[in-house]
């Protein structure tokens, strides 16, 4: 099959192209990017007004199999991501049971063969996340993880970390921290501050994932690992951050498109919709986290897609669970809050969802090149969505962005050189 | 202007200051049938009332009891024994069980912070806070101005303190902004464990001393420590939170002649007051109770719709 992108606008992070080009797809890899490539027999894609980017990359979703089919597949999450730009995704292990073992990294694999786009395993740091024992991470590499996180919850055992870091740098992948020290954050639901004082909910202070970052980014120093950060959410965490890169400590780190969108005021409206961990923080963090993705501090926007049932949702604040969807709002989010709202190029707001996570990854994706897989998605980004019951094809619909006009259509993905999306 | 233009009574943020004094104005009325031999009058004759409690509540409970029954209402009563970890029917599921019951108003009390605002988007009853989490306990805040009122008739310049665990104290935080908003001096007395900095948003003074400040409160609002905070090291002991904080008959000699001592209650007597505090005439913890019922009969008459009652028939 042959597919033929014209008149779009070529949007390429890793070779810094930004310019009209013709794109041509033959048996899923690229076979010519040109200025007006004649169509002949194959597949026209119209891209106008559209920038044409690398698929995208998302390197932290839960699609909650195995375990919860109930909330989410992974087939049903891949194809929420397919409709939401993405071309590969890294699903996280909370799973039930946790992905700790290599049959577990392999069902997955085989779970997602059938589905529309890439989706690459990470795998636990210890058995069950349980912050005691390493899994078999050999065995877990060579069975496809591509990364390990206890995400959901900290490694709170220093010395645990410090062999995780340690024993990982014979794969070179890294080790993804969920930095929450549950000591300070146990309990809380919301930023500990203004607003947490006046709607009297529990809060959690910046200081439960400054101190955690801080300490793994020193173990990092120590055993000379890789380390990632999964959601950052405060200035602190950016100035620990930043202190390490200074030191050339191998750290990297992700944000999700909450956290530059939203502070905690959006609780006293949207109560269990805007809970999620870490929690959205003040105008002053979202401030330094759209200035941390400026200047590059912050490599990767990540969504931590996080589905619950309606009726999980449904509940007094305290006891919903924590989390929200973010695949279907992301560029949308990414294209009115840091290209129209904030001045950001293209290729600046979309090399962190290309480019820098396959990089991280060492995934050879992401990237616009003759003779390349062809992943590539494309975006209208002047057209206006609005973020309804209809537009989220997901199951579950918690998100806070519920009702919002946004800028940004996924007017088309293409995975493998396949149209992923629209659906067939 | 009729009654309450509005559904529910959720915290003294959505009240504007005319309502304020509406239903304290209104209390007065309600107040004035209590030394009547008939106590009763068909204000909500044919209304449901439900009280939907998940917390243990005494006198909350009876006051929302006594002043619908006292306004001749149906009453259901509901005690749901909840946590977050054992829970029955979800919050969502007991609402819709109560909107098939066709009650008007649902008097909530919950553990959990801004559990009847959820429940309030999701039900078209009125929904009137009887106290959620931390957060807010309007009504407390209400019948405590009310109460003041009556002695002092103006809140505008007095200077009140509230003393104790205002972190986790949701009749704090209503009094709050209750006593601000009537132009009140408020000053908040307890350790920065349970007094924290944030505080200040609500343009509040606060001491760490209390004998500091003593001498110079109109009001000294006594909070209700709980035992268990000990645990969770917001202070060493008992003993040492009683030796700073509590307002002993000592401390009472240094305050101003007229002072006036409120505690919402239930009082730990001889644990953040004393005996002969509590029952001395600058108390008016006895009072607050009464007023409590004038004050929720007034939220009930106003929410149904009444108008604003003549000073007349006050008489």
């Amino acid at each position: 099959m042959k597919l033929l992108i014209k008149y779009g606008r070529l949007i390429d992070p890793t070779t810094k192209t930004d310019e009209e080009f013709d794109i041509l797809i033959t048996d899923g890899k690229i076979a010519k990017i040109d200025k007006n490539i004649k169509k002949d027999d194959a597949q026209l894609i119209n891209a106008k007004d559209c920038i044409v980017v690398p698929g995208l990359v998302d390197m932290h979703v839960h699609f909650r199999e195995p375990g919860r089919e109930d909330v989410e597949t992974i087939i049903g999450g891949s194809r929420v991501a397919a409709k939401s730009g993405y071309t590969s995704v890294c699903t996280m292990p909370n799973t039930n049971p946790v992905i700790d073992n290599q049959a577990l990294v392999r069902y997955i694999k085989k779970q997602a063969e059938s589905g529309p786009i890439n989706v690459y395993p990470v795998a636990a740091i210890t058995k069950g996340s349980m912050g005691e024992e390493l899994t078999e991470m050999g065995e877990l590499v060579e069975g496809g993880a591509i990364a390990f996180s206890d995400d959901g919850k900290p490694v709170m055992n220093s010395t645990t970390m410090r062999r995780a870091l340690e024993y990982s740098r014979m794969f070179n992948v890294p080790i993804i921290t969920h930095a929450e020290d549950i000591t300070l954050s146990g309990g809380g639901i919301m930023n500990e501050g203004n607003n947490s004082i006046f709607l009297g909910l529990k809060g959690i202070p910046r200081e439960a994932e400054e101190i955690m970052i801080a300490r793994d980014v020193l173990l990092t120093r120590l055993t000379k690992g890789r380390l990632h950060v999964a959601h950052v959410s405060s200035r602190g965490s950016l100035d620990i951050i930043a202190m390490a890169k200074r030191n050339t400590i191998q750290v990297t780190c992700e944000t999700a498109p909450h956290y530059f969108s939203l502070t905690d005021d959006a609780i006293a409206e949207h109560l269990s919709m805007a809970k999620m961990n870490p929690p959205l923080r003040t105008e002053e963090d979202r401030k330094a986290i759209i200035e941390g993705l400026r200047n590059g501090l912050i490599e990767v926007i990540a969504t931590d897609h996080a589905p619950h049932l309606p009726n999980e949702k449904m509940q007094e604040i305290a006891f919903a669970p924590f989390g929200i969807i973010g695949l279907e709002t992301a560029v949308p989010l990414i294209i009115t809050v840091l290209i129209k709202e904030n001045g950001f190029s293209f290729i600046q707001a979309f090399e962190k969802v290309t480019t820098n996570p396959c990089k991280i990854l060492g995934i050879d994706r992401g990237y616009i090149k003759e003779g390349a897989v062809a992943d590539i998605t494309v975006i209208n980004p002047d057209k206006k969505i609005i973020v309804s019951e209809d537009f989220i094809i997901s199951r579950c619909k918690n998100t806070p962005f519920m009702g919002r006009e946004l800028f940004g259509m996924v007017e088309y993905t293409i995975c493998n050189g396949e149209i992923v999306y629209p659906f067939s | 202007m009729s009654g309450l233009q509005r559904k529910d009574l959720l915290d003294i943020q959505s009240l504007t200051t005319e309502e304020i004094l509406l239903i304290c104005n209104s209390a007065k009325y309600f107040k004035s049938l209590f030394t009547r031999s008939i106590k009763t009058v068909p204000v909500l004759r044919g209304k449901t009332v439900c009280l939907l409690f998940y917390e243990p509540s005494t006198r909350t409970r009876i006051s929302f009891e006594l002043a619908a029954k006292r306004l001749s209402a149906d009453l259901i009563n509901i005690a749901v024994q909840t946590s977050s970890v054992v829970k029955g029917e979800s919050l969502i599921d007991t609402v819709h069980t109560l909107e098939a019951y066709k009650a008007d108003f649902i008097v909530m009390r919950h553990a959990a912070s801004l559990a009847p605002h959820f429940l309030s988007r999701n039900i078209k009853s009125s929904v009137i806070n009887a106290g959620d989490g931390n957060h807010a306990h309007p009504t407390q805040a209400l019948l405590d101005v009310y109460s003041l009122m009556e002695i002092v008739g103006n809140i505008k310049g007095l200077h009140i303190g509230i003393v104790g665990d205002i972190l986790h104290s949701r009749v704090a935080r209503s009094d709050i902004e209750i006593f601000k908003r009537l132009g009140a001096k408020v000053s908040l007395i307890g350790p920065p464990t349970l007094v924290p900095d944030e505080f200040r948003m609500y343009g509040v003074d606060i001491y760490y001393e209390f004998d500091e400040i003593l001498p110079k409160l109109d009001v000294i609002n006594m909070l209700r420590i709980q035992r268990e905070r000990q645990q969770g090291s917001f202070f060493p002991s008992i003993r040492e939170y009683h030796k700073r904080f509590a307002l002993t008959n000592e401390r009472l000699k240094r305050c101003k002649k007229d002072v006036i001592v409120m505690h919402p209650g239930p009082i730990n007597r001889g644990i953040e007051i004393d005996d002969e505090v509590a029952d001395s005439s600058h108390s008016i913890i006895n009072e607050q109770v009464t007023n409590g019922v004038a004050v929720r009969m007034a939220i009930f008459y106003l929410l149904a719709g009444g108008t604003p009652l003549d000073e007349k028939e006050v008489e």
